[in-house]
């Protein structure tokens, strides 16, 4: 347990070390957080109290998006690079003769570095974005404390997602068109172009029964109080369900790829 | 758009013109032969390739999908209809499109600053933006193009305008100049990050940040966020301006009828700007020395 905290720290101060980056991060989100609060703005102009949100809870939904982008890294950019680089080069074969588990080695480091952008790219744009325009944001610190371990399972599900994608590199070698295809469903899924209550029939029932809705839409809702009691423990249900099936679906992967490793003899 | 950009140095420095016009046809004749190389690279894995050509196109296309489900839900947005926005987000998508896939590897100029690999270009005897710009040049980036001209034609097919010659000159103009103000964002981007090695997201609140921005019509905006875009970051002549005056639509900040014509020369002012910029960036340039 101790292994995987210092994993963990390690994670996150690797990626305090990029100071200009994180800034150059921070900038283009509240960039981004501007142009598509205006597009909210206008949609909900037309449309008040579209999908259930009023203008306020919609441009909060907006910067919480911004907020998360990197936390719940729903455009990929974590530790999968890395790891696909060390299964396409054979590295591997040294992290798996380490006493630690593969997988929560790498599910620690990615919770560090989580912590940070939450703390480096979620807060600045998220302040300028209350600055700049009428957010709801809540008033009780238990909906802040709810939406934050909404947030850590959220980040969970997307290891789990990106973990199964970097261990298809044993079979593609060259993984760059899954982790493209991952992140396009992660930006898409998660309601981070458009919140999935917006999204029509049955596209939507999909989109909020698939993963990727517990990145963003999910902790969104619970952020603007949408859940309250066994609702709340709905919502968990769900986000740790998604986690629980995928990340034991990343274990049975490992296992098979592994074997895979040995009767190749590395 | 390189070859645009070269001569708008030319134009700055008249003095050197004649030594400048050959390393202009050695800088595109070495470009041309990094893209080669790099395209017989991308196909040594082909089903990558393809996989990555295809997420381009979605990637880009979910977009205009997001447009599209707001539209489900509404008739106009900021007083514009869907074949409207469609117009402008088909002009916007396609001419970054080209800028991206000529110049978009730019945006390695910082990593290559941070791991000294720049040094190895400097000593070549090819001009360095050719080099740059060629780096890791990736083919998948038709993706994106495909998917605005889709668009911007079924703009053209459902809109009901009535055509001038001027109208119908606009499109290829607009989508060109377009290409190129894109083109010179991305090098003024690539010269910042000889200073500011690891920013290169800064970059990307100009380019992508700016294409997404073009492909809501103006009246969707803060008065001040759109006069930036006009007369700051020159971003509006892209496609607003002369989509504008195809749809016959007013236009923002009580700008003339005129300007709609000047992105040809907002074009070469930018090349102008983009092009002393990366001297200096380059000239600032310290190795690692690694």
């Amino acid at each position: 347990m101790r292994l995987y905290a210092v994993v963990a720290a390690g994670g996150f101060r690797r990626y305090a070390t990029y100071r200009v980056a994180t800034l150059a991060g921070v900038f283009t989100n509240t960039v981004f957080g501007f142009i598509m609060a205006y597009t909210y703005i206008a949609l909900w102009d037309e449309r008040p109290h579209l999908g259930g949100y009023d203008m306020s809870q919609a441009l909060t939904y907006v910067w919480l998006g911004q907020a998360l982008l990197m936390t719940c890294a729903m455009m990929g950019g974590g530790f999968e690079d890395e790891l696909m680089e060390r299964i396409r080069t054979g590295d591997i074969a040294v992290d798996l003769y380490r006493p630690a588990d593969l997988q929560l080695w790498w599910m620690a480091g990615d919770l560090g570095r989580a912590a940070f952008h939450l703390l480096g790219r979620g807060i600045v744009p998220m302040v300028l974005g209350a600055l700049a325009f009428d957010l709801a944001l809540p008033g009780s610190p238990w909906t802040w404390l709810a939406f934050l371990v909404s947030v850590a399972l959220g980040v969970v599900v997307s290891f789990a997602v990106r973990f199964l994608v970097a261990l298809s590199a044993f079979w593609l070698m060259d993984g760059a068109g899954a982790m493209q295809i991952a992140w396009l469903a992660g930006l898409f899924f998660s309601g981070m172009l458009l919140p999935l209550n917006l999204f029509p029939g049955v596209l939507g029932d999909v989109a909020r029964a698939l993963p990727w809705s517990s990145l963003l839409q999910v902790p969104a809702d619970v952020f603007l109080g949408t859940y309250a009691g066994w609702d709340l423990a709905g919502a968990y249900a769900f986000q740790a369900g998604w986690a629980v099936v995928l990340l034991l679906a990343g274990r049975l992967l490992q296992s098979v790829a592994t074997r895979r490793v040995v009767v190749q003899g590395g | 758009m390189a070859e645009v950009g070269v001569e708008g140095v030319v134009g700055a420095e008249p003095g050197i013109a004649f030594a400048e016009r050959s390393r202009l046809v050695e800088g595109v004749r070495a470009y041309g032969l990094i893209v080669a190389m790099w395209l017989r690279s991308t196909m040594a894995y082909r089903a990558s390739f393809v996989m990555t050509a295809v997420g381009n196109f979605v990637a880009t296309g979910f977009d205009f999908v997001t447009i599209m489900l707001m539209f489900t839900h509404v008739d106009v947005l900021g007083g514009y209809t869907l074949p409207e926005i469609a117009l402008l987000y088909g002009a916007s998508a396609t001419a970054f499109g080209l800028a991206d896939l000529v110049l978009g590897s730019m945006d390695r100029v910082g990593r290559r600053v941070r791991d000294g690999t720049l040094d190895t270009l400097l000593v070549r005897p090819v001009p360095v933006l050719a080099q740059v710009a060629a780096d890791r040049f990736a083919l998948r980036r038709l993706g994106r193009i495909t998917q605005g001209l889709l668009v911007l034609g079924y703009a053209l097919v459902v809109l009901d305008i009535e055509w001038t010659p001027l109208k119908v000159a606009m499109l290829p103009m607009m989508v060109l100049s377009g290409a190129a103000v894109f083109g010179a964002v991305f090098v003024v981007g690539a010269a910042f990050q000889f200073y500011a090695q690891d920013a290169s997201e800064v970059q990307n609140a100009f380019t992508y940040g700016g294409t997404t921005l073009l492909q809501y019509p103006p009246s969707v905006f803060a008065k001040d966020l759109v006069r930036g875009v006009t007369f700051v970051v020159p971003l509006a002549f892209v496609s607003w301006l002369p989509a504008l005056y195809v749809l016959g639509r007013d236009y923002p900040l009580d700008l003339p009828r005129w300007v709609a014509f000047l992105p040809p020369l907002v074009a070469v002012g930018c090349w102008v700007v983009a092009g002393l910029a990366w001297r200096v960036g380059l000239r600032a340039y310290r190795s690692t020395g690694s």
